[in-house]
């Protein structure tokens, strides 16, 4: 829950700006990004995701490494992407 | 993994190590609190107490809202989950969290409707699934979790959603910090300043540390290098008798933090007068609870819940362990009784968890064994 996650924008949903559709380790899921209205991400920018929302825009390399530490937390990582894949936002 | 190795560097970090060793003063120990769960995890994965100096000690503080949600609050939420027109919803991390008479999980395998979700937004897609049922979202996190909990409570009232609401256990940093500050056990010497939460709140509400405590903070991302630059920053601010907040994490924490997921809070949550914290007692405006405006999602409205408080098992020492004062493997029950199998505090429970984290790196490192040993033989002598 505390944990952020690397994502990669891939899609803009075409009916609700709030939402996109996300790539985080080969998941493909739709996240919202009200948080960042500001300016909002777009395909191809990566993002920090906590618990199915956008707080952060980061750059790739930040991406990889936040995934990295993920992945060495094992078991709540698994946890996290196992919650992320059973997650339907819409 | 080109992009991984910049943060990862074992030269670099030996070349900040010994930049951090220069500036240490003889005699003087230093200690530094490490706010976040996050950090706690990369220290101990890491071994970089290893790295520096043995004159700087770095403590772990309460920054894992699992670890510091009291029993009461949980029993208060099985108790709606008990309610057969209620659904309750959490996320993972605290299905495991033992209640006075067992976690959500336990509740869960006897038949209560507790379901685990990943965002609020799955238990708003809950809620429009089954209209004919209450579905309670348990809400809990820092600063980094509220906004989710905000936006998801302004999609319902958008949706015109009546089924939907919310058990706020939201806490804030910003007073659980103050708290350890005035706390008279601990002397702490600055702050690395948590990462998720500053990219909501920005950096500006540490600045009452460095100015009215004169404690340096500064802001750390959650790499290795990441945290021995951080420690080097406060070392240097030591150095030159400096007290300021400082954000090492520029390239993703904002100075004035995200002003929407902000807004978002103060349009749906207020703080609350006092909260619980597990082992830190009551804290004035340290939680937040719903608004008045939002009464019809404030599930402590809508049902009655019990507020009884409990006590934290005898055994358990995660107060002191979240305060700082006990290391991991200092508690009574660390290890022995409590493992991350069959926990008995918080700490141990989550994984971001100071015991927890310790458990599953730091028994490892074989020149701690020593130094635990020697603490437990100091603590069987003075008590």
């Amino acid at each position: 829950m505390c944990l952020g996650i690397p994502g990669e924008v891939v899609e803009m949903h075409p009916d609700h700006r709030d939402l996109v559709k996300v790539d985080v380790s080969g998941v493909r899921r739709l996240i919202n990004i009200g948080l960042l209205a500001d300016d909002p991400p777009k395909p191809g920018e990566w993002v920090l995701i906590h618990v199915g929302f956008a707080l952060s825009k980061i750059d790739e390399a930040e991406g990889a490494a936040a995934m990295q530490f993920l992945e060495g937390i094992g078991q709540a990582y698994e946890d996290e992407i196992a919650a992320l894949r059973e997650s339907l936002i819409e | 993994m080109r992009f991984v190795d910049e943060f990862r560097d074992a030269d670099k970090a030996r070349a900040l190590a010994a930049k951090i060793a220069a500036l240490c003063e003889p005699g003087r120990q230093y200690k530094f609190m490490e706010v976040c769960g996050g950090h706690t995890h990369t220290i101990y994965k890491h071994g970089l107490e290893d790295y520096l100096p043995e004159a700087i000690t770095l403590v772990h503080g309460p920054g894992c809202p699992v670890c510091v949600i009291p029993m009461g609050r949980l029993d208060d939420a099985m108790h709606l989950a008990a309610r057969p027109d209620v659904i309750m919803t959490s996320f993972g991390d605290m299905m495991r969290v033992p209640g006075s008479n067992g976690s959500f999980f336990d509740a869960k395998a006897n038949g209560t409707d507790i379901r685990m979700v990943y965002s609020p937004l799955d238990s708003l897609k809950i809620a429009r699934q089954n209209p004919d049922r209450k579905v309670v979202f348990m809400a809990i996190g820092f600063e980094t979790t509220a906004p989710s909990t905000a936006m998801t409570m302004l999609r319902a009232a958008a949706e015109g959603l009546g089924n939907f609401s919310v058990f706020c256990n939201h806490i804030t940093i910003i007073p659980a910090i103050k708290a350890i500050l005035d706390s008279p056990d601990l002397r702490l010497d600055g702050f690395i300043g948590p990462g998720h939460v500053s990219t909501v709140i920005g950096c500006r509400p540490y600045e009452f540390i460095a100015r009215n405590y004169r404690k340096p903070v500064v802001v750390a991302g959650f790499e290795p290098l990441d945290i021995l630059q951080s420690i080097y920053m406060l070392m240097l601010q030591l150095s030159q008798d400096r007290s300021e907040v400082e954000n090492q994490y520029s390239r993703v924490v904002p100075w004035n933090g995200n002003p929407v997921a902000l807004k978002a809070i103060g349009e749906t949550m207020e703080l609350r007068p006092y909260f619980e914290w597990r082992g830190l007692g009551f804290i004035s405006h340290s939680a937040l609870k719903v608004r008045e405006k939002y009464a019809a999602m404030d599930a402590e409205l809508l049902f009655e819940v019990p507020g009884v408080r409990v006590a934290d098992p005898k055994a358990c020492q995660c107060g002191e362990v979240l305060k700082g004062v006990l290391k991991p493997w200092e508690c009574k029950v660390f290890g022995t009784a409590c493992t991350p199998e069959t926990p008995i505090g918080t700490c141990m429970v989550s994984p971001e968890g100071a015991c927890a984290a310790y458990y599953n790196y730091g028994r490892m490192h074989r020149t701690r064994v020593p130094e635990a040993a020697r603490a437990a033989g100091s603590r069987a002598g003075g008590s």
